[in-house]
């Protein structure tokens, strides 16, 4: 049922608060709603952050708790957690969103054209195959005729 | 030394060789600083007519702070303001007040036996004065005629700009910006072969401004392009007949040829660089509008 946990080396998204969008790794549990986090990588100081603004991520690092920021960033880059992150789709949805919402309206203009021609080859191909289609379908009928 | 001085006098100024003898002695007699003047001569003689002035100490001695030993009138004389009476060089306006306009004018009478002529005054008394004079005005500060006032463009609204109109007959429509005129409304062309826009007028309250733009750095706008060009042309001939009163003379606008060619000309610089923007034609031909889940709050333009 749950498949991601808080754990430590969890890394977690932000989605909240000063320094939302990064990612953290959970060095430490402080109390039921606190965790001490560290995103060396990641511009974020360590501090303590309740899980409430945390989101938890698929990628877990291996470190022992309470280790320090150094060894949380040798994980880290280890790991390679910044470009896995990259291409995880959560992260190319959030781009694809920012870059939506800075469009400008020559850049609308461009991306409806866009639409416009890929939505028309689609149809175009679509219709090709209905008339294979009819015109099987029509051949079979003359047949048992 | 005077053969010296003769010299130098000669070597400075020929035009002032004669003047230059008594001005010398002059300044030898009011500035302190005597020998400056001759030595300088002998060293530089070129320099010597630009001379530095140099200003006398204060002549009235401080007694307490803010009062002086000497009164108005004896300071007057102790620094012989009696010789030191300057007046401002005439002005171009003071040399034209000087000629003053002729009062009265002589004009031939008919008749016999009338004298022939008449001198007549040029401009006559007041026939009649008001009961009441008109009450002098408060004064206002900072009130200022349209013509006066302070123009401003927006930052974002550049030469090239696209924008978006939103009001008149072209509203949606995304046109170029071309400059600003003196009454501060914007110069805007479509460009006509485009979307049916002309060289017009566009309110910049009114217009919505894009951040794309093309480059009209090398366009020349024709300099008679004014707001006198585009203004409206308003012709009613008093005359009154009881039948058709409400018949303006110019119902319908007619297009005239200078439209036609400052259009073609300016059009034609603007196309070239238009073209080479990949779709900005086709964008140009569009025109802007709003559906569902658009909020003009939330794009950016």
């Amino acid at each position: 049922v749950f498949k991601r946990f808080v754990e430590i080396g969890r890394v977690a998204f932000i989605s909240f608060g000063r320094h939302a969008g990064k990612l953290v790794a959970i060095v430490d549990v402080i109390d039921q709603n606190r965790a001490l986090v560290d995103g060396p990588c990641t511009g974020v100081r360590r501090q303590a952050m309740p899980f409430k603004c945390m989101q938890l991520t698929d990628f877990v690092i291996k470190f022992p708790h309470s280790a320090r920021q150094k060894c949380v960033r040798r994980a880290w880059e280890k790991e390679n957690i910044n470009e896995k992150w990259a291409a995880t789709r959560w992260a190319k949805k959030i781009e694809a969103r920012e870059k939506k919402a800075k469009m400008t309206d020559f850049d609308r203009y461009k991306v409806m054209k866009a639409k416009r021609m890929r939505n028309r080859i689609i149809k175009h191909e679509i219709k090709k195959l209905q008339k294979k289609t009819t015109k099987k379908v029509k051949k079979t009928e003359k047949k048992e005729k | 030394m005077a053969g010296e001085k003769k010299a130098g006098e000669k070597k400075a100024g020929e035009k002032k060789a004669g003047e230059k003898k008594p001005a010398q002695k002059k300044a030898e007699e009011k500035k302190p600083a005597d020998k400056k003047p001759v030595e300088k001569k002998a060293g530089q003689k070129k320099v010597r007519e630009k001379k530095p002035k140099k200003y006398h100490a204060s002549r009235n001695p401080v007694l307490a702070r803010g009062i002086g030993r000497y009164s108005r009138s004896a300071m007057y004389a102790r620094k012989a303001l009696y010789k030191r009476k300057y007046t401002a060089p005439e002005t171009k306006i003071e040399k034209k007040k000087k000629e003053k306009p002729r009062a009265t004018i002589i004009k031939p009478v008919g008749g016999d036996k009338n004298g022939g002529s008449r001198v007549v005054k040029v401009r006559k008394m007041p026939r009649y004065y008001p009961t009441e004079d008109v009450p002098r005005k408060l004064l206002s500060h900072g009130k200022k005629p349209f013509s006066q006032h302070k123009r401003r463009l927006r930052a974002s609204i550049t030469p090239g700009t696209v924008l978006i109109l939103l009001t008149g007959r072209h509203r949606g429509k995304r046109v170029v910006f071309l400059k600003q005129l003196g009454t501060g409304l914007l110069l805007v062309t479509g460009p006509l072969a485009i979307n049916r826009v002309p060289l017009r007028r566009a309110h910049q309250k009114f217009v919505i401004a894009t951040s794309t733009k093309v480059d009209i750095s090398g366009v020349k706008i024709p300099k008679h392009l004014t707001d006198a060009y585009f203004k409206k042309k308003k012709l009613r001939k008093p005359k009154h007949q009881e039948g058709e009163i409400f018949d303006t003379e110019k119902e319908k606008y007619e297009l005239t040829e200078q439209r036609k060619t400052d259009q073609k000309a300016v059009d034609s610089q603007i196309l070239a660089r238009i073209k080479k923007v990949p779709q900005l034609r086709g964008y140009l031909r569009s025109t802007f509008c709003l559906s569902n889940g658009v909020y003009p709050h939330k794009l950016v333009f």
